[in-house]
């Protein structure tokens, strides 16, 4: 079996593995940066609606989100199961909202703040009176520009 | 001398490595955010209504009640059949007259165009399901951009996202979005 005998001066050296740690640390790297772990917990349940006529989000962060839906199991014994309106890590009522937007809005550059885009993540079993009245203190905080966080409908 | 110590095999670093990479790769989730978009109306201090200068014919009323179900210019439809009934609304192909008014107007690429006058009004409960709320919004904008990308299609020959700007203007101008929604009752009463 000569053929297959090492260093027999003919045959190709074999590829150095040397530089394998490098290119899937590099890789590694890629993901680690890439990666974007859910900065808020939410403490509601959300079951998005479907929908066809979708947008995308594309700049995340010119997006503020509002979330609004039933209590999670652990807080359902202080709050109850009627639909709660969550900002960021907190509860809130209607009345916060205004402030939240006007929070958010500070936290932007001047020149991004008329792009802004309120995305409402709301389950769909809300009744709409809480999401009326939302969208009533979203046009008087000036914030106009909506998105309702849908999921994409299968075609049957 | 005495014994060297051995060196540390550098040869698993790549199967670490790996490890590492694959708990990002399963944990990364690339989804984009998408949903519904739409814009509201300006805040206006006193609420007028106004809807004494909008002709009826001009105005197809969607109603949703608290049991989810749909009335559409007094008819009881289901939500599957209300694109259809809001494409013919703000089409009106044959120009009838329980269906809205056109003007007449100059638009760059068309020319003196007929643009509708319809207005969509759209007025639901305060105990509708959200989730039904989105399904008719999206029916009614659905409505619209099908009409758009009709015209597109037999205007340009080519779809309505890979129009440029200045055309897409045009087509909204021709087919205009005028999906009202109203003012919620009982506050000010």
């Amino acid at each position: 079996m000569s053929k297959f005998r090492k260093d027999d001066g003919k045959g190709l050296p074999p590829i150095s593995t040397a530089s394998l740690p490098d290119i899937v640390f590099m890789l590694l790297f890629f993901f680690m940066v890439s990666t974007t772990m859910r900065e808020v917990t939410l403490n509601v349940n959300i079951k998005l609606p479907e929908a066809t006529e979708l947008s995308k989000l594309e700049k995340k962060s010119l997006v503020s989100y509002i979330y609004v839906g039933e209590p999670k199991k652990q807080f359902q014994t202080t709050f109850g199961v009627a639909p709660r309106i969550q900002l960021n890590d907190q509860w809130a009522n209607v009345g916060d909202i205004q402030d939240y937007v006007i929070a958010e809005r500070e936290a932007r550059d001047e020149a991004e703040q008329k792009f802004m885009i309120t995305s409402l993540k709301i389950d769909e079993n809300t009744k709409m009176g809480i999401v009326t009245d939302i969208k009533q203190e979203l046009r008087k905080s000036a914030a106009l520009h909506i998105n309702y966080s849908s999921r994409r409908k299968v075609e049957r | 001398m005495a014994r060297k110590t051995p060196e540390i095999p550098g040869s698993s670093l790549a199967d670490i490595a790996f490890m590492l990479l694959i708990f990002f790769l399963v944990t990364t989730t690339m989804d984009v955010d998408s949903g519904l978009e739409r814009k509201l109306p300006q805040w206006q201090e006193d609420q007028v209504e106004d809807d004494s200068q909008i002709k009826e014919r001009n105005v197809f009323v969607v109603l949703v009640n608290r049991d989810n179900n749909l009335l559409v210019e007094g008819d009881v439809i289901r939500i599957e059949d209300l694109r259809e009934r809001a494409k013919e609304f703000m089409a009106n192909p044959y120009n009838e007259d329980n269906l809205p008014e056109k003007v007449l107007e100059e638009v760059p690429f068309f020319g003196p165009v007929e643009i509708t006058k319809g207005v969509i009004s759209l007025r639901n409960d305060n105990d509708t399901k959200y989730g039904t709320y989105l399904a008719v919004t999206n029916e009614l904008v659905g409505a619209i951009n099908e009409l758009r990308e009709e015209l597109s299609k037999s205007k340009f020959g080519k779809s309505y996202d890979k129009l440029e700007t200045e055309e897409q203007k045009a087509i909204r101008t021709v087919i205009p979005s005028k999906i009202s929604e109203a003012e919620p009752k009982g506050k000010n009463i």
